[in-house]
């Protein structure tokens, strides 16, 4: 599995001022849903939402943040300091190496950025993933981000929102990723407790793992257009089952209609979706 | 027995041995003698290698038919088990089995994941491979057994959660998130026993626990050797060193303070010696459960919850 295959960078130079800007205003996009060629800048526009199918790209946490929150206006929460490679982990490269590649290449700690601001007037806290640092993968960093959110939303009183995407456990990090289950779990029982408001946000990917946790116990599940959400791997289920998979597994649409999400929410409506939610169920 | 590839020449032994006993009507001196010396020898072999299994051995070792499996461990420590089945909702799945029962005369709700021990029972069991409805059913005894105020054990052996479309269509994740959460606010005492493999979620589901313990010998893992090595070196051969990777033996797990205790195994392992391991399951159980008895309901929680927030904080 390469992570940024169909990754589409941001167009951050607008954002970020100075920021270099990486990707040429020219470049084609190839839609990972109809194969159409995307012009980058029409792209853009559009939410990274594909004007032919539908079919919502991956977008970067920032762009993520600032589509949601009142004005794209937030607060970054920085993420605490977790041990580093506990089981000292190499495979064909040392995952020491690895972090530092994705750390340098992001500008980022970790898959996790914890954000304050509001909604619809309402507050909100937002645990998001970012599926650009190692596919979005739940280690201890990922795992004490959600912790932190939920902390910081109690303290606030104010709605938590996670955001997967996510192809699930942090391999690298072996046992203590899989304590990462439990440990998202105890987030959404302080939230629970607290009678505050719990918002899960599926976007594409949402498996293993990360959606056998968390991502499965929100008061309301939203998922966007057409995102792969499953616990296990088509290819796993594939191999073990030898049958051709039903048109459609594992999308948001075949989770909605066997009753496993709520509702779909397209990206240029999610954020009057959630503020009329929040105005309904919190104060 | 199925002989493992590391025990070829313990098996050869083994093999003599048997063929010294049949010849032997019980008078010949020699006989008895060789075979004694033999036996040792078989013994000093098993004490050498156990003593040392390598990650990957430990990973076939805790996968091996003849190591006793949840059933056989109700059979022994569980008095007058009565089997509850269903999710109500669905099906009845028994790839995990569970009910009340009596263990050293004290009431207990006892779930755990179970293999099979033959083609037919396999099948029935699906491998020990639970489906939603499995991990619906364990939320409902875990739930009963707060209800009565009765402490759960969990036997753990599993390869993990099952791929399959109609599990997917019935919400594997919510189910094994549900259950997770349902472990992690029980007023009542959970103990986890790790009897052979911990297959990642499939195995957390009912693992998340006030004491997780492990066999010797038993493994624990995010996901297979197997699974690891295809992924990150792109070549399922790299299992040895992908199970060494991941550490998912008792011992490693221990070190990082994942697990709470071991549970020593007989020379050569569960499978050899079924007794002893029933013994120092026993032994290791009533300990645990002394220790949780003397604590409250909302104390039970709590420490649950604490115990698996200073996981990775504490290294
Ligand atoms: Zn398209």
């Amino acid at each position: 599995m390469n992570w940024l295959t169909d990754y589409v960078r941001p167009k951050l130079k607008e954002l970020m001022g100075k920021e270099k800007k990486d990707v040429p205003d020219n470049l084609w996009h190839k839609c990972p849903g109809c194969e159409q060629m995307l012009y980058h800048r029409e792209l853009v526009e559009n939410l990274s939402v594909c004007q032919y199918c539908n079919h919502h790209l991956r977008i970067s946490v920032k762009k993520r943040l600032e589509l949601l929150f009142d004005g794209g206006n937030y607060k970054e929460i920085p993420l605490g300091k977790v041990v580093q490679d506990p089981l000292k982990f190499k495979d064909t490269k040392k995952y020491a190496d690895r972090l530092k590649t994705y750390r340098d290449k992001t500008k980022r700690e970790d898959a996790m950025t914890v954000a304050v601001g509001t909604i619809g007037g309402k507050k909100v806290v937002i645990s998001a993933f970012d599926f650009g640092f190692m596919g979005g993968s739940m280690g201890m960093a990922v795992g004490e981000g959600i912790l932190k959110g939920a902390e910081e939303a109690v303290r606030s009183k104010a709605a938590f929102i996670t955001i997967p995407a996510s192809g699930g456990a942090r391999m690298q990090e072996a046992i203590l990723s899989l304590m990462q289950m439990p440990r998202t779990t105890i987030a959404v029982q302080m939230i629970r407790e607290a009678k505050l408001p719990y918002i899960v946000l599926l976007t594409d990917p949402t498996t293993g793992g990360v959606s056998a946790s968390f991502a499965m116990l929100g008061d309301i599940a939203i998922a966007e257009p057409k995102a792969t959400i499953g616990f296990a791997g088509k290819r796993v289920i594939e191999e073990t089952i030898r049958e051709k998979l039903p048109e459609g597994f594992q999308t948001s649409e075949y989770l909605l209609d066997h009753g496993m999400v709520d509702l779909i929410v397209e990206r240029k409506d999610l954020h009057s979706s959630l503020s009329k939610l929040l105005s309904h169920i919190l104060k | 027995m199925l002989t493992l590839d590391f025990e070829k020449q313990i098996h050869d032994l083994e093999t003599k041995i048997e063929e010294l006993r049949h010849m032997a009507s019980g008078e010949e001196m020699d006989i008895i003698e060789e075979i004694s010396t033999l036996q040792n020898k078989v013994d000093k072999l098993l004490k050498q290698k156990y003593s040392k299994l390598s990650a990957w051995e430990k990973v076939q070792v805790a996968r091996h038919p003849e190591r006793p499996h949840t059933k056989d461990y109700i059979k022994d420590l569980i008095e007058d088990f009565i089997e509850l089945a269903g999710d109500r909702n669905f099906a009845e799945d028994a790839a995990i089995i569970g009910g009340f029962g009596k263990f050293n005369g004290n009431p207990v709700m006892v779930i755990g994941q179970e293999k099979g021990a033959d083609t037919e029972s396999r099948m029935k069991h699906n491998f020990g491979m639970p489906k939603p409805e499995g991990y619906r059913k364990a939320q409902r005894l875990m739930l009963l057994a707060e209800k009565y105020d009765i402490p759960v054990i969990t036997f753990v052996d599993t390869a993990g959660a099952y791929p399959g479309v109609g599990a997917e269509e019935r919400g594997q994740s919510e189910a094994i998130a549900r259950s997770i959460d349902i472990c992690l606010g029980l007023k009542v005492p959970i103990i986890s026993v790790v009897v052979g493999e911990g297959g990642s979620g499939g195995a957390i589901a009912i693992a998340t626990a006030n004491s997780v313990l492990m066999l010797e010998h038993s493994v624990y893992s995010v996901i297979s050797p197997e699974g690891c090595a295809s992924i990150l070196w792109r070549s399922a051969d790299r299992k040895k060193d992908a199970a060494a990777a991941l550490k998912l033996t008792a011992q490693d797990l221990h070190k990082l303070k994942v697990i709470d205790d071991i549970i020593t195994e007989p020379l050569g392992g569960a499978h050899r010696h079924h007794k002893e391991i029933f013994k120092n399951v026993n032994n290791a159980l009533q300990k645990e459960l002394t220790n949780l008895k003397k604590l409250n309901g909302q104390t039970i929680m709590i420490q649950r919850r604490k115990k698996f927030l200073d996981m990775g904080r504490n290294l």
